[in-house]
């Protein structure tokens, strides 16, 4: 007999795959767009809630690896379209392929520079260094224009995978499942590891783990690695749905959403972000077409759950959960 | 013309590092003795730039909405904190985040709801128009040596508050044991409200101050409420002491990267490119001090005991 929150899981994969599949059909594209974005931003959230949900690592600056994502994408496809060579004379590629891999290389190289420094400390002062180290990397994209600086690096054309026109909007939405399958099915098999398993235990109790032989920092320089990998996959993919990347890739509101996304649909849940984004990207569109002040009331929301709805949209469904 | 360019931008800097201390303070205070991460904290500062041009406008006279900055941003603090933040000091930081963050979105579109989109401005009132005179030859800007005035004047003022009243006493006993000075007798919820009002007047004076030399507008609160983070990583949170170096070492560090960086590169690269590289590592030096000092006291320069 599977839990409620197994049944409820299933649910979201269905709903968030029929719906845009019914919605191209139906000549409704923006719906596939709006789906799109949902698949995008829950694999984000998926790589944010590794750190943050399995390992209680409370980063305030995740939009730095999406965002590096989003960049190894804008700057590999700005390169193959010029036809000016790279680095050492490497040209640029059009492969989504190839540029996941720059991308996942990018991000994790970040995460361990950043982590190696932030993860000598813990707490409040965690939250607030990658906070920090976010911003340095914004205001770095920023002041260097070689790229666009301030105004964003458009992509002109959506980059290409093998066999699929990448152009329509279905195909690429089902990449973007695809990925986020992919995504989901990592965290899964990382949640029931035995490295899981010492991570979550880092999480409830550092001295007690240190006190049986395993290094904490260890693990958690791991998890954050792994963490920044797959949001800075997610970041690629967020450049090539709105063909364009900018410094608001690497802001700390992009942070704080991927933050939100994660406690509104349960933190440390298999599909807590995918509920997150689910409600979130809806609020944003519903709310953006009642009345131009939406943000006001999405705080008012959000407000609203942190006080009251502890646990997330998850929590609420599937009642508490077992970790502590 | 040299020496008085390095006094000029050493003043900026001293300047910048005063403004940020107001905002740390607060920040630094409210984290001390209530364990609560207020990232709303911009928004305190927002507040207080919009009361004192309103205020101005209305008037004429700056002084009065200086005071308004003050009561406006004490009074949306306490607000707040009766309404939302006493909910959260019993909560893990996460929410504490979440919640704070969406006190931003509420305060920003809020804001923009009442003003509008455009920029106001705020005039520098009458007296403190005109320079004085550096060492050198230069002159420079009186309000901006008036900033530094008023900061220093807090600075005092907190210092001898926090140490000598018996409210100072209080704050110091909340922050090594709440559930003792509760069992004494000190009402801890109305200690509470009044710190947390007290660090937003501090930041709700910073933005009236800073609203004279920039432009008062949604969203200037953020970027100086992520260096007031930086401040008070570098001096160790939950001390003032700590606040106050680091502020001035951040702004001083920013303001002097800013100015000398370009210029020493321009000694071995062609000037465009000095100016290119130079102004994208200065934009990143506090970052890069905030590690180095991390990376050599995780708890910052003057961690707070207990």
């Amino acid at each position: 007999m599977a839990s409620r929150e197994t049944i409820f899981n299933l649910m979201l994969a269905v709903l968030l795959l029929a719906v845009p599949v019914w919605a191209s059909y139906g000549g409704e594209p923006f719906y596939v767009t709006l789906a799109t974005r949902i698949a995008i931003l829950s694999l984000a959230a998926v790589g944010l809630n590794i750190a943050l949900g399995l390992g209680g690592l409370v980063s305030f600056g995740h939009a730095a690896f999406f965002g590096i994502g989003g960049y190894a994408a804008g700057i590999l496809a700005s390169h193959a379209f010029s036809g000016d060579p790279l680095i050492f004379g490497l040209p640029g590629t059009k492969q989504m392929i190839v540029i996941w891999l720059v991308a996942t290389g990018a991000g994790g190289l970040a995460a361990f520079l950043i982590g190696l420094i932030t993860l000598r400390t813990s707490g409040v002062y965690f939250i607030m260094i990658t906070l920090a180290f976010a911003q340095m990397i914004f205001y770095f994209a920023i002041s260097w224009p070689a790229y666009g600086g301030e105004d964003g690096l458009p992509i002109y054309v959506r980059n290409a995978f093998p066999g699929v026109n990448t152009l329509a909007p279905l195909p690429f939405f089902l990449i973007c499942y695809g990925l986020l399958a992919g995504g989901l099915v990592l965290f899964k098999l990382f949640q029931d590891s035995r490295f899981g398993a010492a991570l979550q235990a880092v999480r409830q109790n550092e001295l007690r783990v240190a006190s049986v032989g395993i290094a904490p920092y260890r693990i958690k320089l791991a998890a954050f690695v792994i963490s920044g990998m797959l949001t800075a996959i997610a970041g690629a993919l967020f450049a090539d749905l709105n063909r364009f990347v900018s410094p608001s890739m690497l802001s700390w509101q992009m942070s704080g959403e991927l933050i939100v996304l994660i406690i509104l649909g349960g933190t440390g849940r298999l599909f807590g972000p995918v509920a997150g984004a689910m409600v979130y990207v809806l609020l944003e569109y519903w709310l953006g077409g009642v009345t131009e002040r939406w943000q006001f009331f999405l705080g008012l929301i959000l407000l609203g759950v942190v006080l009251f709805a502890r646990g997330g949209l998850i929590g609420l469904i599937a009642g508490r959960a077992r970790h502590g | 013309m040299q020496t008085a360019l390095i006094i000029e931008q050493l003043l900026n800097g001293l300047q910048f590092g005063v403004m940020l201390f107001l905002m740390a303070a607060g920040l630094t205070l409210i984290f001390g003795v209530m364990g609560l991460i207020n990232l709303a904290h911009g928004s305190l500062y927002m507040v207080g730039a919009f009361a004192c041009a309103t205020v101005a406008a209305w008037t004429g006279s700056f002084w009065l909405g200086l005071i308004a900055s003050l009561a406006a941003a004490a009074a949306a603090g306490a607000i707040v904190e009766l309404v939302v933040i006493r909910r959260l000091y019993e909560r893990d930081h996460l929410d504490q985040v979440l919640a704070t963050f969406a006190l931003i979105l509420i305060f920003s579109e809020g804001t923009r709801w009442v003003f509008g989109s455009f920029p106001l401005y705020l005039d520098i009132p009458a007296l403190l128009q005109g320079t004085v005179p550096l060492p050198g030859g230069s002159r420079y800007q009186l309000y901006r040596l008036a900033i530094i005035g008023a900061g220093v004047a807090v600075a005092i003022g907190l210092f001898l508050l926090i140490s000598k009243t018996r409210l100072g006493m209080r704050i110091r006993a909340g922050e090594s044991d709440r559930e003792m000075i509760g069992a004494l007798g000190v009402d801890v919820a109305t200690l509470y409200t009044l710190v947390f009002a007290l660090g937003a007047a501090l930041a709700g004076l910073a933005g009236a101050m800073v609203g004279a030399i920039q432009s008062v507008q949604v969203g200037m609160g953020e970027p100086v409420l992520i260096l007031a983070f930086v401040v008070i990583v570098i001096g160790g949170i939950g001390s003032i002491k700590g606040a106050l170096i680091g502020a001035i070492l951040v702004g001083v560090t920013d303001t002097m990267g800013r100015f000398l960086l370009p210029q020493t590169l321009m000694l071995f690269m062609p000037p465009s490119q000095a100016a290119l590289i130079g102004g994208a590592i200065a934009s990143m030096l506090i970052y890069l001090l905030m590690a180095v000092v991390l990376a050599l006291r995780p708890r910052g320069l003057f961690p707070a005991s207990g």
